[in-house]
């Protein structure tokens, strides 16, 4: 049984369900992302897993022990807030020896525990102040050292990182994973930010209405997206989604598309299987990730499987390190991730290569994923 | 209410502000009039009153009318002053004042950081009883107060005004609490604290600025209540506006106007002092009256 | 793993859950009965045949039908309509255009403000103590105006039976317009400048500025004045007692004054029990709309 195992959980306001039977299992020292659009519902689910609200139905159990009905303190979980959650009238020290105190612990093993994770932490100079004294990156790290203190079987984060600033956010983030690397404590982490998500987990559970849409490694989420929700959630330019049709060709299978001038475009598909077979003749819907289709020079050296095609080019948008590339393809915007000094113009026809190999093709209708 | 930035957008002209200074002078000028009069005619001896022009300053002045407002003038039947109906607003206020500022400030706190279904059906009922008029309870209350012998006593008094001043500050720590983080009180929780050890030590300490406002309110209302007071005052605790009322009223000898005075600002006092030590949270708590801030 | 090994609820959990409805209790208690319950004890009275003492004679609507024919009532409801309306009005147009004007970067705002506001601190009896002498034609304003030499002038309203009910609205409307400054001060204060800003570089002069803009942005000010000044003016006791008494004649009765002088003095706990109803009733009709939608929102 896993080391926190939420089983066929359900939540309900009322008749309206807004949580539908979500299944996880978290086992010891993972690194969980709850990620999704709000009102997704992985607020809730974390709360749940809290105790700050009720199950309607299933059952969490943490280590074994159902919690269901097990008050928030006698969970032995932590949890860092969006807000942090300071308490504004007592000071960085008291704020994070709160809960010991609460629990009866000596005052002795409060101090010596402090002394720690304030050194952990780095933020030992600034016990004695208030939280309106500290900077947003410095409430941060005491809303972590008030979880850490705590030494408990689940780290629980509410969107830690979206109150702060961009750069500080980056900043934080490789050291939230630093610090998970080192103490290997179990943690459930609800962010909306994808790249958060991707950056941090070990796994990642995508939520879309109240539903696991994919739980999976980083890796299996971004390339193989359950559907068309993570495909387009996940990654930044999002996934290209383009109308296509399936037919045979050279003893494969290919996606018909149109070009920007009404070209027909032919690509290869990688894949050959006997369930993408069945769609032969029908309209699919292909994705592709913006940094499979670059310049011929650009191209991943251990792709198998590329193709190339003339397109035209709507716009190009330099950004530092790289180069997007706007065309399109079947009717729609198709974005293109390119080496920074490609030579590349709008308004002019380029030679784009497309790695099929990272290439997948999704049925319109249900949106899911055509599994090979 | 932070400074006027706004006027960097709205220019007047030198004619427009001119005018402007001049209404805003004049406004100033009949909001002081009244208590100016009071207060120099207070001073002056009774002759020169009636004889003489209001808005004249006094020629001879005496602080008689003060001491014979305090402790000898004629309020019903005696020649007390106001000071024991001075008194009994003191015994009336303290505790009325206290007890429904704690009632208002746990209520707020429940209502807002431990709701449950139908706290806010609750909480609209609570909002509706600030505001009836209180001649929908004047007779019933008149009976009970009558049935368990707390008619005609402080006790009793005390009682009507904690029941009808639950209200606000209900509504006053509702309204507080409610843009106080709820995380911070998840964050206890999960802390392990409880439900009062929660409010003493987390919700209390930053309840400062909303407990002055609810003070004040609660103190300045009571205080200057007539219409209980008068009702179930009785003889023995009749607040000092019941009795400011009879002073004024009473149709026998000569009208002291000066005394009159006098004992109008004397009843006036504690409310004026607050107002001026705590002008500021007044406001705030007149704002909130409103419900809106 | 099995469903059944739940663990059950421990005590502190469960005594944790109840604790908030506990302490809510006293105060609930108190409303439902000192409240609710006289407010519906009330409304039974006035179906009663009660004189001086409760009766529980039931006597269906006659308590209404006297109120209503009582011409006393007649004139204390014209009185309310008179006094309210212009209290109401006065008070905004007051408050609106002191919180504008001292909003155009006043020195010596400090100052002003808490003169304005100050009258609020003091009670409606004190009010009436120095108003009722002020508006005394004997010796107060028309008096000095005659010491001053202006022979001809002349202002007896609170002994006139036609004008005494507007000597209220004068001592009203200083004990309260402050206040409704205060509250559009604040309405003003909270408009962003940016939107304003905007609106000059759009062409508008200051007057459209404040008509078209500002003003329009005050609404909900507007409407928590009206509500305050409203129910303020249904409940008005004091003042009357104090100013005038009722009088001259009962030139000043109000719905109040009334219901006290019949259930108290006049030994008509009935028709008293049915005045309080119908005041009930208008502050109501003012209340509920309003405390519903401040409800609502803050769900």
């Amino acid at each position: 049984m896993p080391f926190l195992d939420i089983d066929n959980v359900t939540k309900s306001y009322g008749n309206v369900e807004v949580l539908h039977r979500v299944d996880i299992g978290v086992e010891e020292g993972e690194f969980l992302v709850l990620v999704g659009p709000s009102g997704c519902g992985k607020s809730t689910l974390l709360n749940m897993i809290a105790g700050l609200e009720n199950i309607t139905g299933g059952t969490i159990s943490i280590k074994d022990r159902v919690v269901n009905d097990v008050h928030p303190s006698k969970r032995n979980i932590a949890m860092v807030f969006q807000s942090y959650a300071l308490y504004p009238n007592m000071t960085v020290g008291q704020n994070i020896t709160f809960g010991m105190e609460m629990h009866g612990i000596p005052k002795p093993e409060r101090e010596q525990k402090l002394a720690e994770v304030a050194k952990l932490l780095q933020i030992e100079q600034l016990l004695a102040r208030k939280p309106g004294q500290l900077s947003g990156g410095q409430r941060q790290r005491v809303a972590m050292g008030r979880a850490l203190v705590r030494d408990p079987d689940v780290f629980l984060f509410d969107e830690p990182l979206s109150n702060l600033d961009a750069k500080l956010r980056v900043d934080m983030r490789t050291e939230i994973k630093k610090l998970h690397q080192r103490l290997k404590s179990t943690i459930v982490y609800v962010t909306h930010d994808q790249i958060e998500a991707l950056t941090l987990s070990t796994r990642i559970a995508v939520m879309n209405k109240g539903y696991v849409q994919q739980l999976g490694t980083p890796k299996e989420v971004y390339d193989t997206p359950a559907n068309m929700f993570v495909a387009s959630f996940m990654g930044s330019p999002s996934m290209n989604l383009l109308p296509a049709t399936l037919r045979e060709a050279n003893g494969g299978l290919a996606a018909e598309l149109t070009g920007a001038e009404g070209q027909q475009i032919m690509l290869n598909l990688s894949q050959n299987g006997p369930n993408l077979r069945s769609y032969l003749g029908k309209p699919v819907i292909l994705g592709i990730r913006p940094e499979a289709i670059t310049d011929a020079d650009g191209v991943d050296r251990n792709a198998k499987n590329t193709q190339a095609l003339r397109n035209m080019v709507h716009v190009t948008e330099p950004a530092g390190s790289d180069t997007f590339v706007e065309t399109s393809l079947s009717g729609k915007a198709c974005i293109a991730r390119m080496r920074a000094d490609v030579d590349v113009h709008a308004g002019q026809p380029f030679d784009f290569v497309v790695n099929m190999d990272k290439a997948v093709v999704f049925d319109p209708e249900t949106e899911d994923r055509i599994v090979d | 209410m932070s400074g006027g930035a706004q006027d960097q957008a709205i220019r007047t002209g030198r004619v427009t502000r001119t005018f402007i200074y001049v209404v805003l002078i004049f406004f100033a000028l009949f909001y002081l009039l009244p208590f100016f009069i009071m207060l120099i005619n207070s001073i002056k001896p009774l002759p020169e009153i009636t004889g003489g022009n209001m808005m004249a300053l006094p020629t001879d002045p005496t602080i008689e009318p003060w001491k014979s407002a305090w402790s000898t003038a004629q309020i019903g039947v005696e020649a007390t002053g106001l000071k024991p109906y001075f008194m009994n607003s003191i015994l009336m206020v303290v505790p009325a004042v206290a007890i429904s500022t704690i009632l208002g400030a746990l209520n707020g706190y429940i209502l807002t950081k431990w709701r449950f279904r139908g706290d806010n059906l609750i909480f609209g009922l609570l909002l509706f009883s600030c505001f009836i008029p209180f001649q929908i309870v004047l007779i019933p209350m008149a009976m009970v107060l009558g049935k368990i012998g707390l008619a005609g006593s402080l006790t009793g008094l005390i009682l009507v005004h904690v029941v009808y001043g639950i209200g606000f500050g209900t509504l006053y720590f509702r309204n507080y609490y409610a843009a106080f983080p709820t995380e911070l009180v998840r964050a206890a929780m999960m802390d392990g604290a409880g439900f009062f050890r929660i409010f003493w030590r987390i919700m209390l300490p930053v309840s400062g600025p909303i407990a002055v406002v609810c003070i004040i309110w609660q103190f300045t209302n009571i205080w200057n209540d007539f219409l209980f007071g008068v009702s179930f005052g009785g003889l023995d605790a009749q607040p000092v506006t019941v009795a400011l009322n009879n002073l004024v009223q009473s149709s026998t000898g000569v009208r002291e106007y000066n005394v009159h005075f006098a004992a109008a600002i004397l009843a006036a006092l504690p409310t004026l002092l607050v107002y001026i030590v705590a002008g500021r949270y007044f406001v705030r708590g007149l704002m909130a009256g409103s419900v809106k801030g | 793993m099995a469903r059944s090994d739940r663990a059950p609820q421990d005590m502190r959990t469960t005594l944790q859950n109840w604790l908030p409805k506990l302490v809510l209790s006293p105060s609930l208690a108190a409303m439902m009965v000192f409240v609710y319950g006289f407010i519906i004890y009330t409304i039974y009275l006035s179906f009663t045949n009660s004189k001086m003492l409760p009766s529980n004679e039931i006597i269906g609507l006659e308590n209404y039908t006297r109120l209503f024919g009582l011409s006393a009532w007649t004139t204390a409801l014209i009185n309310l309509a008179i006094f309210a309306s212009l209290y109401i009005v006065i008070c905004i147009a007051i408050g609106l255009l002191l919180a504008i004007f001292l909003d155009q970067k006043i020195r010596g705002e400090g100052v002003l403000r808490p003169i304005y506001l100050y009258p609020m601190a003091l009670s409606f009896i004190v009010t009436g103590t120095a108003w009722k002498w002020l508006l005394d034609p004997g010796i107060g304003l028309e008096n000095t105006m005659h010491l001053w030499g202006w022979e001809s002038f002349k202002f007896g309203w609170i002994k006139d039976r036609n004008y005494a009910i507007y000597t209220l609205v004068i001592a009203a409307v200083w004990q309260s317009s402050g206040f409704v400054m205060a509250m559009f001060l604040a309405g003003l204060r909270g408009i962003d400048n940016e939107m304003l800003k905007a609106a000059q570089i759009d062409g508008a002069s200051n007057w459209n500025l404040y008509r078209r803009i500002v003003i329009p942005l005050l609404r909900p000010a507007f409407l928590s004045a009206f509500v305050i000044l409203a129910h303020l003016a249904i409940k008005s006791y004091d003042l009357v007692i104090a100013l005038t008494g009722g009088g001259p004649g009962r030139a000043t009765e109000l719905p109040a004054t009334f219901m006290y002088s019949y259930t108290f003095t006049r030994n008509q706990m009935g028709v008293g029990a049915a005045s309080a109803v119908i005041m009930l009733m208008g502050v109501a009709a003012v209340m509920v709309p309003y405390i519903y939608a401040e409800v609502k929102e803050s769900r």
